[in-house]
């Protein structure tokens, strides 16, 4: 779960789309045809900034995590990588 | 229109101003209304070739007033725009609809997706093949019976020979997991492992949802609602087999039996789904065809967004709802006191059980409804009851146990939505339940910021499942 490389570049799935919601937000795959949700509106920032990010950490530090907060956005973002809700730059 | 004994300006009734609201958990969340519903059923028409006794929308006859081929489409840009992933489209049978494939396409071009109900009267190897090739359409053929003798003795003869010739088109062209959707009633709990041995053969994925006594299932229902034994033999069964069925977030009013049941545990009316009739009128959930349940119309200044965002019912229906005399019950947190139409129907305030409570509470309260004319007292709508004006006749000793297919004394024709149960599947009811200024206490019991549990089984479409079927069921 924890496996997310933070120093590589993450991208959100381009079938996947990201609707904001008082809570955080709602994402949806059209490929998968699965939902899932944000519970945190900083969680969105991070996924926000992900495609101008050069890694998953520099997301993070956009979105302002601080660095003993880290280890749990890594486990959210690995948990969407789990289902190619956000998937892996390739270099 | 005449609620119970005493006429009552509204049916909800809110819970007390200063009631705290639980926010731990993402359900209570959406207990607040989202900001576009997660899914929402969509009924393209009352015209259909079918005459099923148990039909929520009454559905038969096309409706003069039906939304024109650019009005859907103008409605399907709204959608977009609220970023709507997805719609459960039904009716009647939308495929008679001439424009029907035009509005898929339509919805598909505009990144909203599509799962549409069907009794299969259109499904031919033809549309199969296209059907297959898009990655924005979901089919659900509709089945009752997993025998001709007891679908058709529901949904008419030779509705069943037409599934399954649809089905078989379906894995033909070999479109994976399409949804075969049953309706669970008396007569066919007992057919719940031939169901999903059917759904298997076809490479299909079953959907199991509730029988309301909505439309014309008011009907119906007493004969065919299921009994408290068979709600406790559907409970056990999907318990047992529940990995892959869909539910639609239906059966939440059975985790008064023990565990909740995955899904969402909500009911999703107005706050996470909704319903847009044929003629554009927005209700707050599938069930619900009633001007008690109505928000407002898709045509009206500032189309749906505005009847989604202000109407009065909808804001109302987002406030803490009393539980009333269930507020006691063990079982109140994951059962809400049931269904809101299904209580609505037959007559049974809105704060308090559901006709069936597993814990017998609604019976009773059934059993003391004030009568008039020889049978219970039950609500009157102004609404256009759709219904083909000849109801095709039960045949002779044809099914398990005869319908009366005649109105209820003191019952005035009443419309509720088709088939169309809530989306939201694939919620655990535990779902994520720290604050995000909680790190989790160890993998086990991880709550992470990102929800999992969504598609756990999810919906296809509409994890909300309900997902619907996003645990709305919508699915």
């Amino acid at each position: 779960m924890s496996d997310l490389d933070l120093d590589r570049g993450w991208d959100i799935h381009p079938q996947v789309s990201v609707r904001p919601e008082p809570f955080g937000a709602l994402l949806y795959h059209f490929g998968t045809r699965k939902l899932s949700f944000l519970k945190d509106t900083t969680l969105l920032a991070v996924v926000k900034s992900l495609a101008e990010s050069p890694s998953a950490r520099a997301a993070c530090l956009t979105a302002g995590v601080g660095e003993s907060d880290l280890p749990r956005y890594q486990r959210a973002l690995a948990t969407l990588a789990q289902s190619s809700m956000v998937v892996e730059r390739a270099s | 229109m005449t609620l119970l004994d005493a006429p009552r300006t509204s049916p909800f009734v809110l819970a007390p101003k200063d009631t705290p609201r639980k926010t731990e958990r993402l359900v209570d969340l959406f207990e607040y209304g989202l900001d576009a519903p997660i899914c929402l059923t969509w009924e393209l028409t009352y015209a259909c070739n079918l005459s099923c006794v148990h039909c929520l929308s009454s559905s038969g006859r096309r409706d003069p007033r039906e939304l024109t081929t650019d009005e859907a489409k103008a409605v399907i840009d709204e959608f977009e725009r609220m970023q709507v992933f997805y719609v459960n489209i039904g009716g009647g049978e939308p495929t008679v609809r001439p424009d029907f494939w035009e509005l898929v396409d339509y919805a598909s071009d505009h990144h909203v997706g599509v799962k549409f109900s069907t009794n299969g009267v259109k499904i031919s190897p033809e549309i199969a093949q296209r059907l297959v090739k898009s990655d924005y359409v979901d089919v659900q053929i509709s089945l009752d019976g997993a025998t001709a003798e007891v679908n058709d003795h529901v949904r008419g003869p030779g509705s069943y020979a037409t599934a399954m010739k649809a089905m078989q088109n379906m894995y033909d062209a070999g479109f994976k997991g399409f949804k075969i959707s049953v309706v669970c009633t008396s007569q066919n709990i007992s057919q719940l492992d031939d169901f999903k041995a059917i759904a298997d053969r076809f490479d299909a994925q079953l959907r199991l949802t509730r029988l309301r006594p909505s439309g014309r299932g008011a009907d119906v229902w007493d004969e065919l609602h299921p009994t408290q034994a068979q709600q406790r033999e559907l409970y056990d069964w999907l318990v047992a087999h529940g990995e892959g069925v869909l539910t639609g977030d239906s059966f939440f009013h059975l985790s008064a039996f023990g565990d909740a049941l995955p899904g969402l545990n909500l009911c999703g009316a107005g706050r996470v789904v909704c319903l847009i009739d044929p003629v554009g009128d927005v209700y707050a959930c599938p069930f619900a065809i009633h001007e008690e349940f109505l928000a407002g119309n898709v045509r009206s200044e500032g189309g749906f967004q505005e009847v989604w965002k202000h109407s009065e019912l909808f804001l109302k229906l987002r406030e803490p709802q009393s539980g009333g005399a269930c507020t006691s019950c063990n079982f109140f947190d994951t059962c809400k006191g049931g269904c809101m139409a299904a209580k609505f129907f037959t007559g049974l305030p809105l704060d308090g059980p559901d006709p069936e409570c597993v814990q017998g509470y609604g019976e009773e309260l059934l059993k003391n409804r004030k009568e008039k004319d020889g049978g219970p007292i039950l609500p009157t709508s102004s609404i256009v009851d759709h219904s083909h004006s000849t109801t095709r006749a039960v045949r002779e000793g044809m099914g398990p146990v005869q319908l009366t297919l005649s109105r209820r004394a003191g019952m005035a024709p009443v419309n509720a939505a088709d088939c169309e149960p809530s989306p939201l599947t694939g919620f655990s009811p535990e779902t994520p339940a720290t604050s995000a200024a909680q790190p989790p206490a160890s993998d086990c019991d991880e709550s992470p910021l990102a929800g999992m549990n969504l598609w756990a089984k999810s919906d296809a479409g509409c994890a909300c499942g309900s997902g619907g079927e996003g645990a709305c069921g919508c699915s």
